[in-house]
């Protein structure tokens, strides 16, 4: 009796100082609610999928992950309260946000206490103010883009294109990154049509469009509206190619939009539907767990975890400030890190380097055509 | 004018006495801006910006504050008003090179000015048209804010906004630009204080208690309303020419017009009428949140709700149900006057 | 020219949509003088609870729907006049547009914290198909919104003026203190108000929302639209809300086609403050008197 007493005691002191030293804090900001609540709930969803399997699994380096999500109202003055108090509470890396304005309202908190922040935007301005301690989950929009242009130079052979574009920091910063890109392949925009977040209707955009008559519609909306924008397109008889980016050929477009998805093709980077194993096993899981399928965020989330495990289990301790060394300039790859789905290279700035996809949709399915190389090998 | 709604008008106005004998709040805004001044010390630098987002945005409540509850008009807009004022600031302490003071000053000009025009025209009509008004003109300010890239930064904002130097001391860091922040919202404070207590702000005590027959003494009721509403909106300029050094980024989502609701829920919350309630209005608004944080989305379920009951509870908001429960304490000892504590929360 | 049609075709479409959303604008305005700021939310939430009743509750889709409408009825109707109106309508009207704002939150946030941030498809009573002839093209969808928002706001015109009830209603509305010495149920045709806003509501919503989407977020901007709608429409008047919705949709079209698609929400939003300057009382609307 005696003895067993002593033993579960001795059991409980040796391991209640390993149990408080076990965990280690994560801090996801992210947008949960306001005009960017749908982007940081699949964040949010990513990460919380990649942070149950690394505890699963032991956790980082033997210690379990904390995860806490603070929102941020889609708001820069709140944003930087909630990345100012991960910090005062010791989180190990600042995960989010998504949108680029909470962005830039919070990365110099991050960077004054040499933090890594790996954020989900994709804004080309983010990673050009030479903050050593931002990191990006994607490709920015500066490296996709030319690949867009390229397609419809080379592929869809047009001459004039119309460019559709959500008026947000995501949809405006990727028109502003295709621009000049078509611009230098003698593409002409023919019409430059706006659309508001949330719109009620896109009957007299899809007209806009037609009446431009181009050769081919370039269509940059988060995917609830790329699909609204392909059924009205469809009713009023729009038959000119749709390409688009990322969004525009997801699987949540394919079952909004129906039959008016078909036919539309791209550029692919994070999709669950790309012919990436990982990718398509993470799209099953965010199904099971949560009843939707994920968009390009919430890819995004589960990689940043990722992220952090592969640099911590690299430089094989908890170092803040270690952690961002050993991210910057590195080369992740499936082999050494599965939870990072798809060979990364990080960039001395932040960005990222992958190989990404030409899709089709064909008949409800998402079709890859082609596999696009690294931009930098 | 049964369209200038008050609070206080069915119940036999706890608010007149209240306006009256100020002298309480004036000891509450000394003491406080005391203890503010020093509390800090030892938060860090969360705890710290918290406190002085919660003043900066006091002082944008404090404004809609004289709109609502004195002149009872609502306006959809202060929180437009206090976009003005930040990237006005923003803009001239960056790209114009100016400094901060100066840069405060035109912020709050400018939208004492922007309130006139705006004001003038809406309540030549009726009074209730200004709410329709200033909802138009939130929502397009929001569209200059976004759309006019080359001035304002467009859905990019303005980063790197310096924090103020003021008489050659730099006002960098968390600390020094707190107590900052506590100097400039005390001098707001008081100021409103004093406007309250002075001939204008008594004739206007007037005209709610009783329009019509202030309206008989020669009191132009337009005028005073006109001007309250200006006064209210320079109060959102000077809060955002606060906000912007605070975060030292702005872009538009912080003054669309879901913000300006957010604002207006504040002012009830606290205490419509009141002159401490828009800190309290405030602090729901914003510490509350800090601390609900983990809560994901829900804490903006809670702070609603809080609202919602207290409109059905108690319509003078928090600082209603802190007098009523002192009356109710007061009326025990009959006969015994306090004078002056009963203010001073 | 047939550009022109097209577009103005495609403006009285989605104008229908704001039409049908600000009838309850004007109904609640006529009965309590105050303005409801969760209208876009009664929008929003009665296709959200029907699809939840369909994926929590495994229910088939008719029976999701008439359940769905029957306890948004319920909850916004009756629940609504009991625990927000009557309690705060001798307050003044202020504290009870203010709670409309904190209504609104609560609505929203639950309808994502508690169903999804996602946009969900909804399914159409109707098939998706369209009308065309010279270029000029329109679902059958968008035709059954501007069919039903007539029938709606003539229904609703015939029974105020026609019926004993609706005059009632009508008389209870405009003037309650002599409606109650002449022997009228003020109180209950006031609730009968508030149970048919909700009605159209969820009415509106199942209409909008397979070309819409159901998402939580939706309010936000048919709220603000039928409210452009109720004003330049008139706000006492409810066929106001139909011309108002009409005229709105045909000026976002055509703003958007002439003007600029970033700005094109700046064009109604201009009319609506050149209207409250030159005809406050709306297009439509019926000159309100000054009551002290």
């Amino acid at each position: 009796m005696d003895r067993r007493m002593f033993v579960a005691a001795a059991a409980v002191l040796c391991l209640s100082p390993a149990m408080a030293q076990e965990k280690v804090k994560l801090v996801n900001v992210v947008e949960l609610s306001g005009a960017g609540a749908t982007a940081g709930t699949n964040w949010k969803n990513g990460i919380d999928i990649a942070v149950a399997e690394i505890n699963a699994k032991g956790g980082i380096l033997g210690r379990q992950i904390e995860i806490v999500h603070y929102d941020t109202q889609t708001n820069p003055g709140n944003t930087r309260a909630a990345v100012q108090r991960a910090i005062d509470e010791g989180t190990y890396a600042v995960l989010g946000p998504v949108f680029s304005g909470p962005i830039g309202a919070s990365m110099q908190i991050s960077q004054r206490a040499e933090i890594a922040q790996i954020v989900g935007g994709e804004a080309a301005g983010l990673t050009k103010q030479g903050n050593p301690y931002l990191f990006r989950t994607s490709l920015s929009q500066s490296a996709a883009m030319p690949k867009i242009a390229a397609y419809l130079q080379n592929d869809v052979k047009a001459k004039t294109v119309a460019v559709v574009w959500v008026n947000n920091d995501f949809g405006k910063g990727g028109r502003d990154a295709i621009l000049p890109e078509l611009e230098k392949r003698g593409i002409k925009v023919v019409a430059d049509v706006s659309t508001e977040q949330g719109q009620a209707d896109f009957a007299s955009d899809a007209i806009k469009v037609k009446n431009a008559n181009a050769d081919a519609v370039f269509v940059y909306l988060n995917e609830e509206e790329s699909a609204r924008f392909l059924r009205a397109a469809k009713q009023q008889g729009v038959d000119k190619p749709m390409v688009g980016e990322t969004t525009l050929l997801g699987a949540k477009v394919i079952e909004l939009a129906g039959e008016a998805a078909n036919g539309v093709k791209g550029h692919v980077g994070l999709s669950i539907d790309a012919p990436v194993p990982a990718f398509q096993e993470f799209g099953k899981k965010f199904q099971q767990r949560f009843n939707y399928a994920s968009d390009h965020n919430g890819l995004k989330g589960y990689m940043a975890v990722y992220m952090v495990k592969w640099a911590t289990e690299k430089q094989k301790k908890f170092d803040k400030k270690g952690l961002a060394d050993t991210l910057r300039g590195a080369r992740i790859t499936p082999k050494d890190e599965p939870g990072i789905m798809i060979e990364t290279k990080i960039e001395q700035n932040g960005d990222l380097d992958r190989e990404s996809f030409l899709a089709e949709v064909v008949a409800g399915k998402q079709v890859i055509k082609q596999t696009l190389p690294m931009i930098n090998p | 004018m049964s369209d200038i709604p008050s609070f206080t008008g069915n119940v036999p106005s706890p608010a007149r006495s209240f306006w009256r004998r100020t002298d309480g709040v004036l000891i509450t805004l000394l003491v406080a801006a005391v203890l503010l001044w020093f509390v800090p010390a030892g938060m860090g630098r969360y705890g710290t910006y918290v406190l002085s987002l919660w003043l900066v945005t006091a002082i944008a409540v404090m404004g809609l504050n004289l709109t609502l509850g004195l002149a009872g008009l609502k306006s959809l807009a202060q929180a437009a008003f206090m976009g003005i004022g930040a990237y006005a600031t923003a803009l001239l302490t960056t790209k114009g090179g100016m400094g901060w003071l100066p840069a405060f000053a035109i912020s709050g000009l400018l939208t004492f000015a922007v309130g006139l025009v705006l004001g003038f025209p809406a309540l030549r009509v009726k009074a209730h048209y200004l709410a329709f008004v200033t909802l138009a003109f939130s929502t397009l300010i929001w569209l200059v804010l976004r759309n006019e890239q080359w001035l304002t930064g467009g859905v990019f904002g303005l980063s790197n906004i310096p924090r103020p130097t003021l008489f050659g001391m730099k006002l960098d860091g968390h600390l020094a630009f707190h107590r900052f922040v506590v100097v400039v919202t005390l001098i707001l404070a008081l100021a409103l204080w004093w406007l309250i207590r002075s001939p204008w702000g008594r004739a206007f005590l007037a005209l709610r208690e009783n329009p019509v027959r202030a309206a008989s003494l020669g009191i132009n009721i337009r005028n005073y309303t006109l001007l309250a509403f200006a006064i209210g909106s320079a109060y959102a300029g000077f809060a955002g020419a606060l906000y912007a050094p605070l975060v030292e980024f702005i872009d538009p989502s912080p003054f669309a017009l879901s913000a300006s609701f957010f604002l207006l829920l504040m002012v009830v919350a606290g205490g419509s009428g009141y002159q401490l309630g828009p800190f309290i209005g405030a602090l729901l608004g914003v510490v509350l949140p800090e601390y609900l944080r983990v809560t994901g989305g829900l804490y903006l379920i809670l702070f609603a709700a809080i609202v919602v009951a207290l409109l059905i509870a108690c319509p003078q908001g928090i600082m209603g149900l802190l007098e009523r429960g002192w009356t109710a304490i007061r009326r025990r000892p009959a006969g015994r006057n306090l004078p002056v504590k009963e203010s001073a929360l | 020219m047939a550009e022109f049609i097209a577009y103005l075709i495609a403006g009285l479409a989605t104008g229908a949509i704001y039409a049908l959303a600000a009838i309850g604008f004007t109904l609640v305005w006529q009965t309590s003088q105050t303005i409801n700021f969760a209208q876009g939310e009664f929008v929003m939430l009665p296709a959200i609870l029907i699809l939840a009743l369909v994926k929590l509750a495994g229910a088939p889709f008719w029976l999701a729907a008439v359940l769905g409408v029957a306890l948004f009825i319920a909850l916004f109707g009756w629940g609504f006049k009991i625990t927000i109106v009557d309690p705060m309508i001798r307050h003044g009207v202020l504290p009870l547009a203010i709670a409309t704002m904190a209504l609104a939150i609560i609505m929203k946030e639950g309808a994502k914290d508690g169903f999804s941030a996602e946009a969900q498809s909804f399914p159409s009573l109707l098939p998706a198909q369209t009308l065309s002839f010279m270029g000029i093209s329109i679902s059958l969808q968008h035709i059954a919104i501007i069919v039903v928002a007539c029938v709606a706001i003539g229904g609703l015109q015939w029974f105020v003026t026609r019926t004993r009830t609706g005059r009632q209603m009508q008389a209870a509305a405009q003037n309650p203190g002599v409606a109650l010495i002449l022997g009228i149920p003020v109180a209950r045709m006031v609730m009968l108000t508030f149970l048919i806003n909700a009605g159209l509501a969820a009415l509106a919503s199942v209409l909008i929302s397979p070309i819409y989407l159901a998402k939580f977020s939706n309010g936000e901007v048919i709220g603000l639209f039928a409210f452009i709608a109720a004003i330049v429409g008139g706000f006492n008047q409810v066929r106001g809300a139909l011309a108002g919705g009409l005229i709105v949709g045909v000026i976002d079209s055509l703003a958007a086609a002439y003007v600029s698609t970033s700005y094109r929400l700046a064009v109604p939003l201009v009319l609506l403050v050149i209207i409250i300057l030159v005809k406050p009382e709306g297009l439509f609307g019926r000159k309100e008197e000054r009551r002290v």
